[in-house]
C-alpha cells in the first residue's frame, strides 16, 4: 500500500466526539515494545498539532519474567487542544497487553474510561502469573469501564501471515496492530509511523512490511468493527501553538543540545566524561553522536575517573562536563571539591532518581538537592540550577555553561529521570539569538599568578597549559591569596574561604530576579517548586485560581545561589507551600535562608505528583 | 620564509621552582627530582608545554618543584585527570608522578585503565614499599610480614609487583630505575619520554624515615652487581661484577635462571639476548626477585602501538566537516514540523 493511500484513509472527524484533551496509557510486558509504541503515538500526536506531555514508566529489569506485574512497562501521554503541562492524572484510555498490565495500571483509569485488552494474552497461565483468580475481562469486575476486548494476538497473526515471518516474529507486531487501533480512535495519521518502520527495519523489509500491515489491520478493525456501546472515536483539535518549527524532545536530548550550544557559544571544546548509570546514560549516548560539533566524549572506568577527567579537561582549556545520577554523584564528590578549590569550570549533571543508595533506578525523585547544595566536605560553595521540563533543559544547560565559565566554578544541573525520559514539543530556537559566552584565557605573563581575580566576578584567571610564561601549579592544598603559592596561614584560609563564598554569592547579581509564574506577587499562599514538579504545580494553581482562590506559583531555577529578591518575595505571602518529590529539602533550605514558615508537601513514591494531590493540599491550607 | 630561532637551551636549574622542597632529609625523591630536571633539560622540554600531574602522597608533591605546569589532584586519580587533560589538548607533554600507595591501592583501577588505553604520557611510580605521608603504614608493595603502625604483628597481604601489574594491564612501555642511580635514571626517563603511549617507569625509592634500606638486598654496594641487571635491547642479559653472570631460559620450566658463564658447561651463546619488543621476555624479567635472581633495570619492554589520544584525534578529524558545522542544522535534524 502506498503511503498516500494511508494518508487518505484518515477518518472523518465529524463522527467523533471532540474532546479538549485526553490521557492514554499503553501498558504491556517489558518485551512488548510499549516505549516504542508510545514514542510513535507521541510523534503522530505532535504532527496532529496537539500540545502534549509524556511519561515513560518502565521497570529496572532489562527483561523481567514475561507476564509478571513487576515486568510491566508503561507509557503515558497527555495531549490536547489546550496547553498541556503534565503527563496527566487519571487516564481516559488504558491499553492492557496482558493481565499483569491491567492489574498494575487499572487503578489509574478514570471511572467510565476505555480499556483495550488483548484477550489472546489472557489465558489461564497469564492470569495466574498476574495473580488473578478469575478472568477480569469476564467476571464483571470491569463493569465500571468500557471494555474493548479483542484477540489482538490472533488478529495480528492473521494480518501478517503472508509476510513469511516466524510465529514469534509475527507476534512481535502486535504492538503495531494495537497502535493502529488507537490511531483510529484518535484520528491519527499512520504515515509517519509507516515511514519510521520502513527506515528502522531497512535491513529486514519483511519485518517492516509486517509491522506496517499489522498497524493497518488494527486501524481497519477499529474503523469497521462494531465498537461496544459508549466507545467511539475521538477528535482533539489542534492546540493554539505559537508559530515556529517544532520537534519533540526529551530532557536528555535537550540537555545534550543545550550543553553543546553553550560550548558552541563559548567557542571551546566540550569534554564530556561519564560512567553509565540509569537514568543518566542517555546524555552520554546523545553527546557521543556530536563529535562533529567539538564534543569529545569519554566513557570512564568509574564515576570518580569521569569527574576527574572532566576537571583535567577544564584545566586544559576545554569545558569539562560530567554526568550521573545520585549514587554516582556521591562518588564524584571529592573531585568536585578539588574543582571548587582550584576554581575551574565544571558542569555536573545529576539525573536524580529514587534513593537512598541504589533505590529505585528507573523511578524519579528530587532528593539530591541537599547533595548538590551541601553535599561535600568543608565549606565548598558552588552553583546549582534545576531544569523544570524537557525543553527547559536546553536553556538551563546554556545558563550553566555561562556561569561555569564566567565564574570559574562547578555548576550543578539537576534534572531527573522523569524529565530525562519524558518528551514534549519544542519550538526549536535559533542559536544566533543567544548571546555569545566570552572566554578570556589569560596570556599575559605580566603580574600573573594563578589565583588573580576579576574585580567584579571574583573569578580567577583561566590560564591553560601550553601558554608560555604562565607556568604554574595548582591543587587542592590551600594557597595564598596574593601569590597562589601553598599557604597554611590561618588568616589567609579565612580570606580564601570568604572569597570562595563571595564569588558564588555574587552570581545573584548576574541572574534574573525571581518571578512569579502565575498569580499575584503577594497574597495568601505561594506554591514554591523546583524541577519537574513544574507541570502539576502550574496546572493545580491555574485550576484553583479559576475557582477564585488566592494562590500563586513560584518556580525556582537558580537553586544556589537564590535570586536576590526571593526572600522578600516569599515574605509577601501568608503561607508558603513547597511540593517536592523528596522528604523535604528545598523547604528546609528556604526556611534556613529566609526564616519563612514554609511547609512541605512531600511525595516519594517514584511517581510524579498528580494535579489533584497539589490541589487538595492548597485547598486544605486556604480553607482551614 | 620566517627563520625560526632555535629555543634557548634550558638547564636542569631552569626546571626548578622557587618553592622550598619539603621532603624529609635523605629522601630518595630528591634524587628523582634531580634526575627528572636533568632529563627535561636533556630532551629539550618546553616548560609551557609540559605538565606534571600527581595524586596524593609524598611523591605527589613533585609538581610544586618543577617549573612547568602542574596539577596536584586527589588520591589515586591522577591518571584520570591526565587523561582528561590529554583529551582537551593532545599536544601537551604530560608526566604523572605517583607512589606505590597512590598508584596501586586507591588508584589501582585508574592505573589499570590508563595502561590499557595507552594514553600518551609518562607514568612514574615511586615505589618505597611504605605509606610515607600517613606515617608509615604498610603498602600494597610491602613484603608480607611488614611491621607498621597498622600491622604491629606483621602484614598479612601478599605484595603486588608494580611492573608485573603493568604488563598484565597491557602497558606497552615498561622500565625500571633506582633513585640513587643518577647515571642510569635520566636515560630511562628520556626513553620513556620518547615512547608514544603510556610509558610506565617504576623507580625504587628509599624512604629514609619509615622504610630505610628496604631495597638494600639489591641496592647495597656489596650486593648490587650480583643482584642488579641492566637490560639493553639486542644485548645479552649479562650481569655480575665482571660480567661473568647471565640469564638463561630454562626450556623445561619456562623460567629464567641465573648462570655463571664458563661454569657447568654454560657458554656465552646460552645467554638470552634482550629483545625489548618481546612481551614474554619482559614478563620473565619483571618476575625476577632477589636474592635468587637479580632485579631487572632499564627498559624491559617497548612495543609502540597507537595511543588512545591519537585514536581520539583521528576519530575527531575523520568527523570534522570542512566547514564549521551549522548548529541550527543539528537542532533541526530529524522529524520536525512547522506551525504557521
Amino acid at each position: 500500500m502506498s503511503n498516500t493511500a494511508l494518508a487518505e484513509k484518515t477518518s472523518d472527524p465529524s463522527h467523533r466526539e471532540t474532546v479538549e484533551s485526553a490521557v492514554v496509557r499503553f501498558a504491556g510486558d517489558s518485551g512488548d515494545g510499549m516505549q516504542l509504541t508510545g514514542g510513535q503515538f507521541t510523534l503522530a500526536t505532535a504532527f496532529a498539532g496537539n500540545d502534549l506531555s509524556t511519561f515513560p514508566d518502565f521497570p529496572a529489569e532489562i527483561r523481567a519474567p514475561a507476564g509478571t506485574t513487576f515486568g510491566v512497562s508503561s507509557f503515558q501521554i497527555n495531549f490536547g487542544s489546550r496547553v498541556i503541562k503534565t503527563a496527566g492524572d487519571a487516564f481516559d484510555m488504558l491499553i492492557a497487553m496482558n493481565p499483569a498490565a491491567l492489574k498494575v495500571e487499572l487503578h489509574g483509569l478514570k471511572q467510565g474510561g476505555v480499556i483495550i485488552a488483548d484477550t489472546g494474552s489472557f489465558g489461564e497461565r497469564d492470569l495466574r502469573k498476574a495473580g488473578y483468580d478469575a478472568n477480569p475481562l469476564e467476571d464483571g469486575s470491569l463493569d465500571g469501564y468500557h471494555l474493548v476486548a479483542l484477540d489482538i494476538s490472533k488478529l495480528t497473526m492473521e494480518a501478517v501471515k503472508d509476510t513469511g515471518l516466524s510465529k514469534q516474529e509475527a507476534l512481535r507486531c502486535k504492538n503495531m496492530w494495537t497502535l493502529g487501533f488507537v490511531y483510529w480512535m484518535y484520528g491519527r495519521d499512520r504515515k509517519p509511523t509507516a515511514d519510521w518502520l520502513i527506515a528502522k527495519f531497512g535491513k529486514r523489509p519483511d519485518v517492516a512490511a509486517a509491522n506496517v500491515a499489522a498497524m493497518d489491520a488494527g486501524h481497519t478493525v477499529a474503523e469497521t468493527m462494531e465498537l461496544p456501546d459508549g466507545v467511539h472515536g475521538f477528535h482533539v483539535d489542534a492546540a493554539d501553538i505559537a508559530p515556529g518549527t517544532y520537534r519533540t524532545v526529551t530532557g536528555a536530548e535537550a540537555l545534550a543540545w543545550g550543553l553543546a550550544a553553550g560550548t558552541h557559544l563559548a567557542d571551546i571544546k566540550m569534554v564530556f566524561a561519564s560512567y553509565p548509570i540509569t537514568p543518566a546514560s542517555q546524555l552520554l549516548h546523545s553527546l557521543s553522536k556530536m563529535i562533529d560539533h567539538n564534543v569529545v566524549t569519554f566513557q570512564a572506568e568509574d564515576e570518580i575517573a569521569a569527574a576527574c577527567a572532566a576537571i583535567g579537561a577544564s584545566f586544559g582549556g576545554s569545558l569539562g562536563v560530567t554526568s550521573s545520577s545520585g549514587p554516582g554523584i556521591a562518588l564524584k564528590t571529592e573531585a568536585i571539591g578539588l574543582a571548587i578549590s582550584t576554581e575551574l569550570p565544571l558542569i555536573i549533571v545529576n539525573s536524580q532518581r529514587a534513593g537512598p543508595s541504589t533505590g529505585m533506578p528507573t523511578k524519579t525523585e528530587q532528593s539530591d538537592l541537599y547533595q548538590a547544595v551541601l553535599g561535600r566536605n568543608a565549606d565548598s560553595p558552588l552553583c546549582v540550577l534545576a531544569a523544570r521540563s524537557p525543553a527547559d533543559c536546553f536553556e538551563v544547560a546554556i545558563e550553566a555553561v555561562r556561569i561555569a565559565i564566567k565564574y570559574m566554578t562547578p555548576v550543578f544541573i539537576l534534572t531527573d529521570g522523569y524529565i530525562g525520559n519524558a518528551a514534549e514539543p519544542w519550538s526549536i530556537p535559533d542559536i544566533n539569538d543567544y548571546a555569545k559566552i566570552p572566554v578570556n584565557f589569560r596570556t599575559d605573563p605580566d603580574g600573573f599568578h594563578p589565583f588573580l581575580r576579576d574585580d567584579d566576578t571574583l573569578a580567577r584567571v583561566w590560564a591553560v597549559p601550553g601558554t608560555p610564561g604562565l607556568e604554574h601549579r595548582i591543587g587542592g592544598i590551600e594557597r595564598d591569596y596574593d601569590s597562589g603559592n601553598i599557604s597554611y596561614d590561618p588568616d589567609n584560609h579565612q580570606k580564601m574561604t570568604d572569597t570562595r563564598f563571595a564569588k558564588i554569592e555574587g552570581i545573584t547579581k548576574d541572574i534574573p530576579a525571581q518571578g512569579v509564574e502565575d498569580g499575584n506577587t503577594s497574597g495568601k499562599l505561594a506554591v514554591v517548586g523546583w524541577g519537574s514538579t513544574y507541570g502539576p504545580i502550574s496546572r493545580a494553581v491555574a485550576n484553583l485560581q479559576a475557582e477564585g482562590l488566592d494562590v500563586s506559583h513560584i518556580h525556582i531555577r537558580h537553586l544556589w545561589p537564590f535570586p536576590e529578591n526571593l526572600g522578600g518575595l516569599l515574605k509577601g505571602f501568608e503561607q508558603v507551600l513547597v511540593p517536592e518529590m523528596n522528604h523535604g529539602q528545598l523547604v528546609n533550605v528556604l526556611r534556613a535562608e529566609y526564616l519563612v514558615p514554609a511547609e512541605g508537601l512531600n511525595k516519594v513514591s517514584g511517581q510524579p505528583f498528580k494535579i489533584t494531590e497539589i490541589e487538595d493540599a492548597i485547598r486544605a491550607r486556604l480553607e482551614s | 620564509m620566517n627563520v625560526v630561532t632555535p629555543p634557548e637551551k634550558l638547564t636542569p636549574k631552569d626546571f626548578a621552582t622557587d618553592q622550598e622542597v619539603r621532603w624529609c632529609p635523605g629522601c630518595g625523591d630528591y634524587a628523582i627530582l634531580k634526575g627528572v630536571q636533568k632529563t627535561l633539560a636533556d630532551i629539550g622540554a618546553r616548560p609551557e608545554n609540559t605538565v606534571f600531574v600527581s595524586g596524593i602522597g609524598c611523591a605527589a608533591r613533585f609538581p610544586y618543584y618543577v617549573k612547568t605546569y602542574g596539577f596536584h589532584t586527589i588520591h589515586g586519580r591522577a591518571p584520570a585527570f591526565a587523561t582528561g587533560l590529554k583529551l582537551a589538548n593532545p599536544n601537551l607533554d604530560i608526566w604523572v608522578v605517583s607512589g606505590d600507595g597512590d598508584a596501586l591501592s586507591i588508584g589501582g583501577n585508574h592505573l589499570f585503565h590508563l595502561l590499557r588505553r595507552n594514553v600518551d604520557l609518562q607514568f612514574l611510580l615511586f615505589n618505597n614499599e611504605i605509606y610515607g605521608l600517613t606515617k608509615g603504614q604498610y603498602s600494597p608493595t610491602s613484603r608480607q610480614g611488614t611491621r607498621s603502625p597498622s600491622t604491629p604483628w606483621g602484614s598479612l597481604d601478599n605484595p603486588a609487583s608494580a611492573t608485573v601489574f603493568a604488563i598484565g594491564a597491557g602497558a606497552r612501555f615498561i622500565a625500571r630505575g633506582i633513585d640513587s642511580n643518577q647515571k642510569h635514571l635520566p636515560g630511562v626517563l628520556a626513553r620513556a619520554h620518547a615512547h608514544k603511549g603510556t610509558s610506565f617507569v617504576e623507580i625504587f625509592q628509599n624512604c629514609k624515615v619509615y622504610n630505610d634500606g628496604v631495597f638494600e638486598n639489591f641496592t647495597g654496594r656489596d650486593v648490587a652487581s650480583d643482584r642488579q641487571i641492566y637490560v639493553e635491547h639486542g644485548k645479552p642479559l649479562i650481569f655480575g661484577k665482571d660480567g661473568e653472570k647471565g640469564l638463561r631460559l630454562n626450556t623445561q620450566t619456562l623460567a629464567l635462571e641465573a648462570v655463571v658463564i664458563g661454569e657447568n658447561g654454560v657458554n656465552e651463546t646460552d645467554i638470552l639476548v634482550h629483545d625489548e619488543t618481546n612481551r614474554m621476555i619482559a614478563t620473565l624479567l619483571a618476575h625476577m626477585e632477589p636474592p635468587a635472581m637479580p632485579v631487572a633495570l632499564g627498559v624491559l619492554y617497548c612495543a609502540p602501538g597507537q595511543s588512545y589520544d591519537e585514536e581520539v584525534t583521528d576519530l575527531v578529524h575523520s568527523h570534522t566537516p570542512a566547514e564549521k558545522p551549522d548548529f541550527n542544522k543539528l537542532l533541526r535534524a530529524g522529524r520536525t514540523w512547522t506551525v504557521d
